[in-house]
């Protein structure tokens, strides 16, 4: 691809001054309207990688590129191309929401009567307009997250980074908000997102990269990515303890409780065979579920690999 | 930024301050009035006048009005911009800001504006307050104008390096309490440093804060102690030099970024 990347890190290097080093070289490339996942355990790094690129954090080394604007050689230029949602609210408690919309707005040199309009609409598409002149120490969570999102809206960002945007938001909400920034990335932005509910990455993100111990381990697209599965677990709900569990070719099953079994089902196997297998052997299914979500498992083998060669 | 953007930048941040002030003016423009009102009704009305006149045709009310007023602009400048930048640090909404494309000195310059209109506007409460009191005549209003603007300047500067060096509420009131009063109090608001014998006389030169009483003594009533030139000598250099410190604290990201 030739086209300028909506966002080039290039060896991008981070130690702290107590010697911890959060970020070891890492090279990543996101491409202009992806909606790309940046996934990793608790630590890996992401927060300090998204601190770098919104110059709430020093680089100890590399460079990072906005459009092909270097946020160390043209900070402004590049920040003026990046909307943030930080993971922890960063909101003053005193101030009402069209205030901080309107001062955002400011932070970026936008006119007051333009800034005003804006955050009308970003409040209202976000459900908080009858918020709007409330003092913020008055919302709820969910509130102030969605808060967060239409104020990094109010510079109508190329780049819109979300770090942890539904941490603790009630699904409802989460729906709301994954369609509002759903919208936003077809009208034309490149939206980055980390989360630790994998099911929406495996929902919203076409691309993505995993990133653990400070380097990435995983860098491709979520079609790929889920691809190389080469298993699938299923929890099945029995209608009755069945006497003993039947062979079935490319699938492991057991027990996990008298009414209650685990599938593995190879990816060259099919779910027909198991269940005409279980019919033949007398054994009602009720009901059946994924254990878990595919990239969940993904991820945690990947980390769990890591873990091993680390 | 073009000059257009720079320019709503700063008035954004200014804005945002004066509405800040405002809003809780009960912590922000009261208190200064409460005080300034006890210490004119005690040391200028009842100390005041078993003490007599300080200069020729200047009673002693009259003298401490300038002090008293700068006293305010010092206390209100630095600790505007100490609590609320420490605030926005705290509350981690300077994030808003440092994450823009704002440049360093535009933040600053929009805090000091902050600070530099709380001083204006608890210097206009107080001399209102003196006017219930006793009657000045302004003498020199270009002196008074530039020495009420440096001093805030200063104080708003060293303020703001406070909060960017403080990780609690409690060390950006060590400073006003362990510094800023005592050098208020010792440097002339209450007497002329001729009174003093040595050493206390040579060790008073060295407070900043005595230049600026004195500078702004003259711009209302006409006296000073030092030399004008002086004054502005160490305002201006401790404006410089502050700017210079705070500018580059604040584009290392010292205190703000990690």
């Amino acid at each position: 691809m030739t086209a300028t990347p909506a966002l080039d890190i290039v060896e991008l290097s981070k130690t702290y001054a107590s010697g911890v080093q959060a970020l070891k070289g890492i090279s990543l490339r996101v491409e202009t309207g992806d909606f790309f996942a940046l996934l990793g355990p608790n630590g890996a790094g992401k927060s300090t990688l998204i601190g770098i690129l919104s110059s709430l954090v020093n680089p100890s080394a590399g460079d990072a590129r906005i459009f092909g604007v270097s946020i160390r050689e043209q900070r402004s230029a590049a920040m003026a191309l990046i909307g943030l949602v930080p993971q922890e609210i960063n909101l003053n408690q005193f101030e009402k929401p069209i205030e901080i919309c309107v001062n955002q707005a400011g932070f970026y040199g936008i006119a007051r009567p333009i800034a005003v309009k804006r955050a009308e609409r970003y409040l209202r598409e976000l459900q908080l307009w009858d918020k709007a002149h409330q003092q913020v120490r008055t919302l709820s969570g969910g509130m102030k997250r969605r808060l967060m999102i239409a104020r990094a809206m109010m510079s109508e960002p190329r780049l819109l980074i979300l770090d942890e945007p539904t941490a603790g938001v009630d699904i409802e909400i989460r729906r709301s908000m994954w369609k509002f920034i759903g919208a936003i990335n077809a009208a034309g932005t490149t939206v980055i997102l980390t989360t630790h509910y994998l099911e929406e990455a495996e929902q919203l993100c076409r691309n993505i990269a995993i990133i653990d111990h400070g380097r990435i381990i995983e860098h491709t697209s979520m079609r790929k990515l889920l691809a190389t599965l080469d298993t699938e677990t299923f929890v099945l709900d029995l209608g009755a303890a069945p006497a003993q569990l039947p062979f079935v070719s490319g699938v492991r099953l057991h027990a996990l409780d008298a009414q209650t079994i685990e599938a593995e089902v190879a990816r060259s196997s099919d779910l027909n065979s198991l269940f005409a297998t279980l019919s033949a052997a007398g054994i009602t299914v009720r009901s059946m579920r994924n254990k878990t979500n595919r990239l969940e498992e993904l991820f945690v083998r990947l980390v769990e690999n890591g873990k091993q060669v680390a | 930024m073009n000059a257009q953007a720079l320019s709503i930048a700063f008035n954004t941040i200014a804005r945002r301050e004066v509405s800040r002030i405002l809003r809780i003016w009960t912590q922000t423009l009261l208190p200064s009035a409460i005080t300034m009102t006890l210490y004119f009704v005690i040391f200028g009305t009842l100390v005041g006048s078993r003490i007599g006149e300080m200069a020729p045709g200047i009673g002693y009310i009259d003298y401490i009005v300038p002090g008293l007023i700068m006293m305010a602009v010092i206390t209100n400048s630095y600790g505007n911009i100490s609590s609320s930048f420490f605030s926005a640090k705290f509350q981690h909404y300077v994030e808003e800001m440092l994450a823009s494309p704002t440049p360093a000195w535009v933040i600053l310059s929009g805090y000091v504006a902050g600070a530099l209109l709380r001083g204006a506007m608890v210097a206009v409460i107080v001399l209102a307050i003196s006017l219930l009191f006793t009657h000045i005549q302004l003498h020199h209003p270009w002196v008074t104008l530039t020495t009420i603007l440096l001093t805030s300047i200063v104080f708003s500067l060293a303020g703001f390096i406070n909060a960017v060096f403080a990780k609690k509420f409690d060390d950006i009131a060590l400073v006003p309490t362990f510094v800023l009063t005592p050098l208020t109090y010792l440097g002339g608001v209450f007497y002329s440093v001729n009174a003093l014998g040595a050493p206390w006389r040579q060790i008073s030169y060295a407070n900043p804060i005595l230049y600026m009483v004195n500078a702004f003594r003259y711009g209302l009533l006409g006296i000073t102690d030092l030399p004008l030139w002086q004054a502005y000598a160490v305002m201006l250099g401790f404006a410089v030099a502050l700017s210079a410190w705070a500018l580059f604290l604040i584009a290392r990201g010292v205190g703000l970024r990690s």
